[in-house]
């Protein structure tokens, strides 16, 4: 049976490309933006481009928030993307102060204006970086990955409390950042694996895998 | 070590993949989805399609051409042309593509670029400037694929761009496109230094060197390569292998 996952649909980002990516791997993939549905998920993913209060605002009116941490308190595999994961943290710092849905304790601070030697850099940060463990990645989704190249869009970055879901790091002109979070069965990752090509199947598939 | 996109550009018109010279003069190419899955394959970074008929008409068939290629080509895919308001983008995005590139619309009105930044994230704003030389250290912005000059200063406007929201520039040579004789390096320079976004340097690819050219003395974060790959006159692999050796950071 193929691998069922549901995409939430709040009207925001590039929700085409993540189930087109999805159905490449193999997946039963729908999009959804019914609360019951969400919450009863197989398998989740929430994706998202754009501004951390805009995300929200969708997400509520949608009534989507309560049911997305219902989900992530069953243990069953939740993937946040770039603002979906960002979104995960407890607090964002874009464009005023917003709460998120508080998954991890933790805020989305912007990236640094100046890179390495104190020289300007550009933002947003758009390219493919590599991604270091920061933490062990078997039977993650990120199992056989080590060196990724993956491809990079955005201006904010997540810094989660815990050190302990730090899961990936990347560095963008002598900035460190956290390039993705793990909590258990709860991913988030920064990039956009359903545009980082052969590699970012692959991650896709690995979450699929998932138990 | 700068680390840059290689980008393939397909411009296009109707089910072709054309290219011109100056923009203009154009000829098929082939495919554009054929190309397209072709470069994904080789390891391309990104794909832009540029509609080149302004998209008066037939740009259903872009729309499709992005919603056909979009099922196997798993990179960023920006399209330009025609897009003239919010729901053009809505269309855009729905077929698949992550980006739009706008240039004469947003001349024609400054507003849509804040309108759709803030519908979709600065990310999905590219600015396109199709520049022309106008003397000694001056390019003046065109529209229309560098038919129609705007009177607007080509470094003017995109500070101005990008004050508006835009998160990207697609910075095209007018006179330099299709000619293979290097890209503008002053020109990508000035602008590149003068906006805190993204410029993807475009027009003019011909040889190796002039990669190396325009990321070293035009501070390029990007590079859009167009008649070298279509034609074949440069694989995707040998740009890489000499990105690397010109001490660039490329994907692998």
């Amino acid at each position: 049976m193929l691998p069922r996952v549901t995409v939430a649909d709040y009207g925001i980002g590039n929700l085409r490309s993540v189930l087109r990516a999805l159905e490449a791997c193999g997946a039963d993939a729908a999009l959804s933006s019914d609360p019951e549905e969400v919450a009863v998920a197989e398998r989740l993913i929430l994706p998202g481009v754009g501004a951390f209060a805009q995300g929200m605002d969708e997400l509520r009116r949608r009534d989507l928030i309560e049911p997305i941490q219902s989900f992530a308190r069953t243990g069953r595999p939740f993937l946040g993307i770039c603002l979906g994961m960002q979104m995960m943290l407890a607090t964002g710092h874009e464009f005023g102060t917003h709460a998120g849905l508080g998954l991890m304790a933790g805020t989305v601070e912007a990236l640094p204006v100046c890179g390495a030697g104190g020289r300007p850099h550009k933002i947003p940060h758009i390219g493919w970086n590599r991604i270091f463990a920061s933490g062990g990645w078997a039977r993650t989704i990120l199992a056989g990955l080590e060196d990724a190249v993956v491809y990079f869009v955005h201006s904010y970055v997540a810094v989660p409390e815990l050190a302990a879901v730090r899961f990936a790091e990347c560095d963008y002109d002598g900035s460190r950042f956290v390039a993705a979070v793990r909590s258990e069965n709860l991913y988030g990752c920064q990039f956009h694996p359903e545009k980082s090509g052969p590699t970012g199947l692959r991650i896709l598939a690995n979450f699929l895998a998932l138990a | 070590m700068p680390n840059i996109r290689l980008i393939a550009r397909l411009d296009v018109k109707g089910p072709n993949l054309i290219k011109g010279v100056h923009l203009e003069g154009v000829r098929v190419v082939g495919n554009p989805g054929e190309h397209a899955r072709a470069y994904y394959k080789q390891g391309i970074d990104e794909l832009l399609y540029v509609d080149a008929v302004a998209s008066l008409y037939q740009r259903d068939s872009l729309a499709e051409i992005v919603r056909s290629v979009s099922k196997d080509v798993f990179v960023p895919m920006t399209v330009a042309g025609g897009v003239r308001g919010v729901r053009d983008v809505e269309e855009m995005l729905r077929s698949g593509a992550d980006k739009v590139a706008i240039n004469s619309a947003a001349v024609r009105r400054p507003g849509l670029i804040g309108e759709v930044s803030r519908r979709f994230g600065s990310q999905c704003m590219v600015l396109s400037i199709e520049a022309q030389s106008a003397g000694p250290g001056r390019w003046e912005a065109c529209i229309d694929n560098g038919r129609e000059a705007t009177g607007l200063d080509a470094v003017d406007w995109a500070i101005c761009g990008v004050a508006l929201g835009a998160g990207e520039i697609l910075l095209t040579s007018v006179n330099r496109e299709g000619t293979y004789t290097g890209f503008d390096c002053e020109l990508v320079r000035r602008v590149a230094r003068a906006v805190p976004v993204p410029v993807i340097a475009s027009g003019g690819m011909g040889t190796l060197a002039h990669l190396r050219q325009v990321v070293v003395d035009g501070a390029a974060d990007a590079v859009a390569i167009a008649g070298v790959l279509h034609y074949g006159r440069l694989a995707l692999t040998d740009i890489r292998a000499f990105a690397e050796a010109a001490g660039f950071c490329v994907r692998r």
